[in-house]
């Protein structure tokens, strides 16, 4: 779960991580008297998760309180568009922080090296970048260090990892600090993701997160209730959103043919078979396990959220649950919503003869393989 | 001959007596799985399913002799109860559990790694079965039947597919192994191909993976350099978006690895076939078998 770049400076902070001043705000009068108490210097950012938010307009430096306070009300309630996400996000709230004069920016982040199995901190002297776009062009640029998780970092690591960064010897000191401290935020968060970039070197000689991504560990949000409820508002598309609150594994993928599987790999692999047939997956959906009406039904309301949809695919895998009742659980589910687009189901396994036949005269299409079924949708939903 | 599990696997179940433990350890009997004992703290002394339940696995071991753990914990539990069934000394665990913590999965796969005493398959896994002898874990036990072809595959339904593709073609399994969908595999695709190899048994190995990390680029390695037995695999996810869930951190921690281009690259440059689609899956595995008797 992505957190707002406020809660992420909540939570590096409170390990520790020397952040800018600031604070949360949802309306002008809030935020002109935040800015106030700053002395009026500061930059006011809109607090929605999507790349390039400044290009868009929502990032802005002021010199007076009354001037970050106006912005704030034009910018609350207005949608931000950007490149990276043409449909844009609404704005609810602003962090309003003490400007920090720049000098240098590095990059520092703590994640999952799935390959070594343990921790790795990522260090860079190119800050502000994308990072990327660094791996990809510069690679000698970025310095790895693994971190034991018996033993956590010893400070020597770090500084030989700083010095293979190529880090000034300035902001050493303070980094070797601020990596201990970035990772024990990981830690305690249960975070998948600490990101801090820039790393700001200032004119006045402090290291500090002048910006901030922390993203936590959905399946340690039962370790952290206070971050949980913030869940529906941190994803970055609606019908996603309320996927979350659901319960339902759902990725938008802004196609026109729904698919709903149960398993994530045949669920991936309906997507790529309708792919292939020429059509467009509007989303991964898992349904789980079972199939039962009552959730086949959820699962279908949701994919019908998307707008766009033309057809709909339904690829289960009875195993221990038998086909048949696979079968008369999507029936009832279809019965009780009034689809107007075509359905076809695919289901294969334990006593599939029986659950088609159950098929047979309702309205759905049925097929044997998955590329028949991805085939016969993309026929349906574009004939 | 198989890997990992036999007829002579003896299983203590932890959570056993849970919804979900009490459904599938009664399946598993039923296919004729030893599931000797439960681990349940607070009923040890009682009886569930017609099998002794106890406190902790320490005591479990001590007194059925059992030789594999098998975790259907619920998740914030879940690392512990691994743990414990490597302290109590049992070589083998397999951990069913989906959603264990991920930085409780770092610990605990870093400890068993460093301690080398026990091997842990999953989390998030399906388990794994020798048709006709022992299964352990989720699986629906009848589409599975004994025969030369190893699987190994990181996701759980489409395992049932392929193998129910299988089995209906005339081709069994010698054993089928789930290593599970989480970043965090205790067993990854290099270990069980490495036993596959050298399981007399196994004639074929279909290996199915997924985007993301890069398990299957270093399990071609393998396959190119050292491997003998033919290989057939299957790779989910072609058409997915990249990073996801990983945000731009986690797409470059495996450079240009992780992406399904460079995965079926890996594997056909390693001589792999790689349909696209796992109704051809059969057809190979056949062709291979003619080829390597």
């Amino acid at each position: 779960m992505k957190l707002h770049e406020y809660q992420s400076k909540a939570v590096l902070a409170q390990a520790g991580v020397p952040v800018p001043k600031g604070s949360v705000a949802d309306n002008a009068e809030d935020a002109r008297r935040i800015a106030e108490q700053l002395g009026g210097r500061v930059v006011v950012k809109a607090q929605v998760l999507m790349g390039g938010r400044g290009k868009a307009g929502g990032v802005k430096l002021f010199d007076d309180a009354e001037s970050a306070g106006n912005f704030t009300r034009e910018l609350i309630g207005k949608r931000l568009v950007s490149v990276q996400n043409p449909q844009g996000m609404v704005v609810e709230r602003v962090l309003v922080a003490e400007q920090v004069d720049i000098a240098e920016e590095y990059y520092l982040s703590v994640l999952l090296d799935r390959d070594v199995q343990k921790l790795v901190v990522m260090i860079s002297a190119k800050g502000g970048m994308d990072i990327e776009e660094v791996a990809a062009t510069d690679p000698e640029a970025i310095a790895r260090l693994h971190v034991d998780p018996a033993w956590g970092l010893c400070d020597y690591q770090i500084r030989e990892a700083l010095r293979q960064a190529s880090i000034p010897p300035h902001a050493r000191s303070q980094m070797v600090t601020m990596i201990k401290r970035l990772v024990r935020a990981y830690v305690d968060a249960d975070a998948d993701l600490v990101e801090v970039n820039p790393c700001a070197w200032t004119t006045d000689g402090r290291l500090v997160a002048a910006d901030a991504k922390v993203s936590i560990d959905d399946n340690a949000l039962f370790r952290h209730p206070d971050l949980a409820g913030t869940a529906e508002d941190s994803a970055d598309d609606p019908i996603e959103a309320e996927a979350a609150k659901r319960g339902i594994a759902y990725v938008r993928l802004k196609g026109d043919i729904g698919i709903i599987g149960n398993g994530a790999g045949l669920v991936m692999c309906s997507i790529d078979e309708v792919a292939a047939a020429g059509g467009r997956p509007a989303n991964f959906l898992d349904v789980g396990g079972g199939a039962k009406a009552d959730r086949v039904k959820a699962c279908v309301e949701l994919v019908m959220m998307d707008p766009g949809i033309k057809g709909l695919l339904i690829n289960i895998f009875g195993g221990i649950t038998r086909c048949d009742e696979v079968a008369r659980g999507i029936l009832e589910a279809l019965q009780q919503l009034d689809l107007k687009v075509p359905v076809v189901a695919r289901i294969e396994g334990t006593a599939a003869d029986e659950g088609r036949k159950l098929l047979e005269g309702s309205p759905l299409v049925s097929a044997t393989t998955m590329r028949e079924a991805a085939q016969k949708i993309v026929a349906l939903a574009y004939g | 001959m198989s890997i990992l599990v036999d007829r002579n696997s003896k299983v203590v179940v932890c959570g056993m007596t849970g919804r979900e433990g009490s459904f599938h350890t009664s399946q598993m009997i039923a296919y004729g799985t030893k599931v000797v004992a439960g681990v349940t703290p607070g009923k040890g002394g009682t009886e569930h399913l017609g099998v002794p339940v106890f406190d902790t696995v320490q005591d479990a071991v001590e007194r059925t002799g059992a030789n594999v753990g098998l975790i259907f914990v619920p998740p914030p539990f879940a690392a512990d109860s691994i743990l414990e069934c490597e302290d109590a000394g049992l070589p083998f665990v397999v951990a069913i559990t989906e959603g264990i913590p991920v930085l409780d999965m770092v610990r605990a796969v870093n400890r068993l790694k460093a301690n080398g005493k026990t091997r842990l398959l999953g989390g998030n896994c399906a388990g794994i079965i020798t048709p006709g002898e022992a299964k352990l874990g989720i699986m629906p036990g009848h589409i599975f039947t004994p025969g030369p072809v190893g699987l190994v595959s990181r996701s759980g339904t489409l395992t049932y597919e392929i193998v129910w593709e299988l089995t209906n073609a005339g081709l069994g399994q010698t054993t089928a192994v789930g290593i599970g969908g989480d970043p965090l595999p205790g067993t990854r695709f290099l270990d069980i191909l490495q036993m596959f190899e050298a399981d007399e048994a196994t004639k074929a190995v279909v290996l199915v993976g997924e985007i993301g990390g890069s398990d299957e680029e270093i399990a071609a390695e393998y396959i190119r350099k050292e491997m003998t037995k033919p290989v057939v695999a299957f790779i989910s996810g072609r058409t997915a978006p990249p990073g996801k869930r990983m945000g731009h951190a986690g797409a470059i921690i495996s450079g240009g690895k992780g992406t399904p281009q460079s995965k079926v690259e890996a594997l056909e440059a390693a001589g792999v076939p790689v349909p696209t689609d796992t109704s051809s899956i059969p057809e190979l595995v056949r062709e291979a078998l003619a080829k390597a008797c």
